[in-house]
This record gives structure tokens, C-alpha cells and sequence, in this order.
């Protein structure tokens, strides 16, 4: 802009002439961009309001009225819901697998990479390459025998036929990721430890552990939200209602109440509910974690 | 650039790395060694050991054995058909509408998702205002499960009740039952993966964004390229990890689809909808034939693994 100053008055005219049709074009250029944005953000939003809203909604209403705010709020829908114990069940199990899985997952996969990223030993290569084959294949490829073997433990209907399956399938994942950060700690640190007569087992218990929490936070959130929202395992492997986790249990409650869209929207509501708020209340620690296993995988 | 192809998606690379151990370690007798590693790899290895061969390697084992006998799962399986379940998949024409499917849904996501996504991360990577809500909100729907995200558009398609009863309604239109047609209903599934799937997508493309060096940009800039070319001759170049890896991500989820098909239309109407793991739940799982199923099994399996090495030839030979 200085040098400008430097010219004659008329050729100062047509640059600020130019420089403002430069400015008007990036005004629209951004306007162009906020639009795209709004109307990407509104198909996005609108099904996810549409079903906050009809679970406020009487059935009547939402056939005349499905994408609107209500005329009526009815709260007994959702209040029904709330007070009804298969909610809360729904919820408990779902917990209890999901929590369990990310467990189980974090303890076996964490020791199984700490040996791969610090202790050297016949086979060690060959060994991380068979569990890294997990990566290549889905579980739905092996459900069927999968299911005959839990059968044959005599899991079926069990918690822990859907845990031990759960973690199984995640630890290819958890173990490549926990390999590469172990090995990323600084190594003077396991030479100073021996030194002083540490074994690798309170050396990982005791510094690499410690060290290791965000891995741990990534890979548990990892693991317990692919395992809160899995549905073909528990189909495969639960019988009784009483232990299904929510995404049976919704469907279940959809092919009851499959007239009556007013109730199920609320239930799908109340169920996505604690999903979407943990995301806003940890969105950095999620999104790395479900990113994770792209970035790194 | 050379180190960010390298760390994409393929487990050899991580693996080709020298082994850790320094030269003080190598002086101690192999006596000492054992006495020291010994007791970390009998306690640390067999959980995750036994864990995944139990559960991961001997069913896939097993499906192979099983494809080759007609069996219902009780008793030992006895009547070996050799590669009758096979030819039986073959003949189905679910199957091929279900392997036209996946190969649907790729295209799909290759051809509308992907530029999709790209374009948006490039929006919101870069630091106007409300950038990280815009980010949020296009994430939203993939931490969604896919049954949840099923019914809320099972609701939206419904024409009675939903979205396209409104619009029909407002156009004067007789009400659409877009997921009973067997026409439409697929075109109707694929408009809800790429809504649920491309804020994912998104948030690698603004990760490989965030990782181009800026500097690069603004000389292509003093050298006079436009937007357009610096996208074209700086971005997309540098973005190709990127890709390869996003491409790998659509193929691989679209051959493992079924959670969100179930709410949506069972595979239905008319097996429209079917993709490789519905049709393995419809005609394998649901009728419990163990031989069949396995046997669809393992041809997703072999899929999954030809892809999964030819892709890493394919689009890593330049690496």
C-alpha cells in the first residue's frame, strides 16, 4: 500500500477503485462459502431437531406437522420413557458391555504392545504381524463360526459373549496404536530403569503407564463407543430382552410401537441423547479418538 | 511428504523399522535375558494372544472349514458338499444385487462423498468465524450409531409422518413410501450413508490440511496462482495420503454395511437393498445355516483381503 501513495492522484483513484472491487468479491466469495456452510449445516441438523421435536409432538401432529416446533409440548412421552425401567436397563447394559470391552481391550492390548515395542524376543515380528491380520478383516466375515464358538464356551446370552468377541475383534487396532506411542517414549528412560534394577514389569506399570494417558483416553473412548454402538454382535449372541444393549433394544421398541413414531422418536432421542452430550463435553479426546485408528492405522 | 505417505494405513511400514536395544543390553548372556524377559512375555502376551486366536483366528479358520459342509449348526458337521454353498451363493440373485450394491456404495462415495468432503474440510480448515461449530456439526452424525441414524430416517422417508410426507403434501403429491419402492429405496439408503459418513471423511481431510505447510501455499501465491491452481497444483498433491487413506476407509465401510441397513429396510424391498453382510445375516444367519453363511463369509473375507493388498500395491508403489 506505501508505494501507492507514491503515484500520481488519478493512478491512486483507479487502485483504490480496484482494491475495493477486490474487497466486494471476497465479500461475496465469503457470503458464497456461509451459504454452502448454512445449508450443509441445515441437512445435517434438520432429521436430528425433526426427531428431538416429534418425541414433544401427539401422533396426530406429526402427521400434519413432523419438521416443526410443537403446538403442544407433550412431556409425557419422554417422561414415560424416563420413568420406564427397560430405558434404564437398556442403558446399564450397554454400559456394563461397553465399559467392560474398552477394559479389557486397554489391559490385554496395552501389555501385548508394551512387549512388542521394548522387548526384544525370538519371533516378535511374526507374532505382531498375526495380530496385525485382525486389521484386514471385519467381524461380520467369521460371525457365524464365531457364534458357534461362544456356544460351545458356553457364553451364549451372556455379557461376556458379546465382551470377549467385542475386545477380541478391537485389539489388532488398540495394540498398533499403543505399539507406536510406547516406542515414541523416550528410550533413555527404560536404560535408566534397568540400571537401577527395575523389570519391565514395574517399569510399565509404574513409568510407562503414567506416561501413556492419552493413548489410554484414546483408545478406551475407542473402543467403548464402537462397542456402545455395535449391533450384529449382541444380535448374534443375546437372546433374553433383559440383557440388551440399546441399539437392540430400540429396535425391539420400534417393532412394538412401530404405529406410534411419536414415542420412538423420543426413545431414539433419549438414547442418542448421552452420546451427543459426552461428544460436546470431550470433542477433542473423541475426535482423535475415532480418527485415531485412520490416521494411524 | 515422504514420512507422511509412509505412516498411512499400511502395517508394514510400521514394521520395517529396526529393532530397539542397545548395545549394553546385547552384552548379557542369553541366560541373563531370559531370566529378565521371561516372566513380562508370560504375563503380558497370552491375554491378547488367546483373546484374539480364540475369537479372531479360529473362526475365520472355521468358516473356511464349514463353507464346505451343508451344516445347521448342531451336532459335527458331516455332510461335506465341497464348493456346492458356492455355487449356491452364486445363484442367488440377492448376492449379485448385493455385490451391486457395495460396488454402489463405493462409487457413491468416491464420486459425491469424497469431493464433498474435501470441499467442506477446505472451508472449514481454514480460520473464519465458526469454523470449529461448523466442524462439530458436520461430525455430529458419525458419532451417531448407525441404528439410531436408520430410524431417524426411517421417520424422515416415512410417508405418512416424515419429511417426505411434508413435501409431498406441500406439492400436492400423493404420499411417497420411498423405502418400500424397491426403485428409490436404495438411492434412499445412499443419500443416509453419505450423510452420516462424510463428517468423518471431513475431519481427515482437515487433519491432512492442517498439515500442509502454509508456506508452500503463499510462494505458489507470489508466483501468481489463483485459487484454483494452488489448490489443484499444491493441495491436491500433498492431500494424496489423504485420499488413499479416505478411499481405503469408504471401501472398507462399505463392505462391512449392515448396522444401518436394519432400520432402514431389512435389505428389503424386493432384496433391493441387500449388501454382502445383510445377505449374509438374511440367508445365512437368520435360516442358521452355518455351512451357507460361512461360506458368504468367507467370500467377504476374500474381498476384504485382495483389496486390502492390492490397494496397498496399487496405491502405494510410488511409496
Amino acid at each position: 500500500m506505501s508505494d501507492v501513495s507514491a503515484h500520481s492522484p488519478a493512478h491512486r483513484l483507479t487502485s483504490t477503485a480496484r482494491s475495493r472491487r477486490f474487497a466486494r468479491s471476497r465479500a461475496l466469495v465469503t457470503l458464497a462459502m456461509y451459504a454452502v456452510l448454512t445449508v450443509m449445516a441445515c441437512i445435517i441438523l434438520v432429521p436430528l431437531l425433526a426427531t428431538a421435536l416429534g418425541g414433544f409432538k401427539s401422533l396426530g401432529e406429526l402427521r400434519t406437522n413432523p419438521i416443526g416446533l410443537p403446538m403442544r409440548w407433550q412431556w409425557d412421552n419422554y417422561l414415560g420413557i424416563l420413568g420406564s425401567a427397560r430405558y434404564w436397563a437398556m442403558l446399564g447394559n450397554s454400559m456394563l458391555i461397553a465399559g467392560l470391552t474398552a477394559a479389557l481391550t486397554l489391559v490385554a492390548g496395552s501389555m501385548a504392545a508394551f512387549t512388542f515395542a521394548h522387548v526384544r524376543f525370538f519371533g516378535r515380528e511374526m507374532l505382531l504381524n498375526y495380530f496385525l491380520l485382525g486389521l484386514m478383516f471385519p467381524a461380520a466375515t467369521a460371525v457365524l463360526p464365531l457364534f458357534i464358538q461362544i456356544r460351545d464356551f458356553g457364553l451364549l446370552d451372556t455379557y461376556w459373549g458379546v465382551i470377549l468377541p467385542e475386545s477380541a475383534f478391537g485389539l489388532a487396532m488398540s495394540i498398533l496404536l499403543f505399539r507406536e506411542f510406547f516406542r515414541a517414549l523416550p528410550s533413555e528412560l527404560l536404560e535408566a530403569a534397568s540400571v537401577d534394577g527395575c523389570g519391565y514389569i514395574r517399569f510399565f506399570f509404574y513409568i510407562t503407564l503414567p506416561l501413556s494417558r492419552p493413548i489410554l483416553a484414546t483408545v478406551g473412548i475407542f473402543s467403548f463407543v464402537r462397542s456402545w454402538n455395535n449391533y450384529l454382535l449382541p444380535l448374534i449372541m443375546l437372546n433374553s430382552e433383559a440383557k440388551y444393549p440399546w441399539p437392540l433394544g430400540i429396535m425391539v421398541y420400534q417393532g412394538e410401537f412401530s404405529t406410534e413414531w411419536q414415542l420412538v422418536l423420543a426413545f431414539v432421542t433419549l438414547t442418542i441423547l448421552p452420546a451427543v452430550i459426552v461428544f460436546f463435553a470431550a470433542q477433542r479426546h473423541i475426535i482423535s479418538g475415532l480418527t485415531a485408528g485412520a490416521v494411524k492405522g | 511428504m515422504e514420512a507422511q505417505s509412509l505412516s498411512g494405513l499400511s502395517p508394514g511400514a510400521a514394521l520395517a523399522l529396526p529393532p530397539a536395544g542397545g548395545q549394553a543390553r546385547r552384552r548379557r548372556s542369553l541366560g541373563q535375558r531370559l531370566w529378565s524377559t521371561g516372566p513380562v512375555l508370560v504375563l503380558f502376551l497370552p491375554p491378547a494372544l488367546l483373546l484374539f486366536t480364540a475369537l479372531v483366528v479360529v473362526p475365520i479358520l472355521d468358516a473356511g472349514r464349514y463353507s464346505f459342509f451343508d451344516w445347521s449348526g448342531y451336532g459335527v458337521p458331516t455332510r461335506f458338499i465341497g464348493w456346492r454353498n458356492f455355487d449356491l451363493i452364486w445363484r442367488y440373485p440377492a448376492f449379485h444385487q448385493a455385490l451391486l450394491n457395495n460396488l454402489l456404495i463405493i462409487a457413491v462415495s468416491l464420486c459425491i462423498q469424497l469431493p464433498m468432503a474435501l470441499g467442506l474440510a477446505s472451508l472449514v480448515a481454514s480460520r473464519i468465524r465458526g469454523a470449529v461449530t461448523f466442524r462439530m456439526i458436520f461430525f455430529l452424525p458419525y458419532i451417531l450409531a448407525d441404528v439410531a441414524a436408520g430410524l431417524i430416517w426411517r421417520f424422515m422417508y416415512d410417508g405418512d409422518y416424515g419429511l417426505a410426507a411434508a413435501m409431498a403434501h406441500v406439492l400436492g403429491l400423493p404420499a411417497p413410501y420411498v423405502l418400500a419402492d424397491p426403485h428409490w429405496a436404495m438411492t434412499a439408503v445412499l443419500v443416509v450413508i453419505v450423510w452420516k459418513y462424510f463428517g468423518f471423511h471431513m475431519m481427515l481431510f482437515i487433519a491432512g490440511l492442517q498439515g500442509i505447510d502454509p508456506a508452500l501455499l503463499d510462494a505458489a501465491a507470489i508466483d501468481g496462482a489463483n485459487r484454483l491452481q494452488r489448490f489443484r497444483r499444491v493441495t491436491l498433491p500433498l492431500l494424496t495420503p489423504t485420499i488413499r487413506l479416505s478411499v481405503f476407509f469408504s471401501v472398507i465401510g462399505s463392505l462391512q454395511l449392515f448396522d444401518l441397513i436394519m432400520p432402514l429396510t431389512k435389505g428389503g424391498p424386493e432384496d433391493s437393498t441387500q449388501t454382502l453382510v445383510t445377505f449374509l445375516y438374511s440367508f445365512g444367519i437368520m435360516r442358521m445355516r452355518v455351512g451357507f453363511g460361512s461360506a458368504v463369509g468367507v467370500v467377504l473375507f476374500v474381498i476384504c483381503v485382495v483389496f486390502a493388498f492390492g490397494y496397498k500395491r496399487l496405491a502405494f508403489r510410488d511409496v
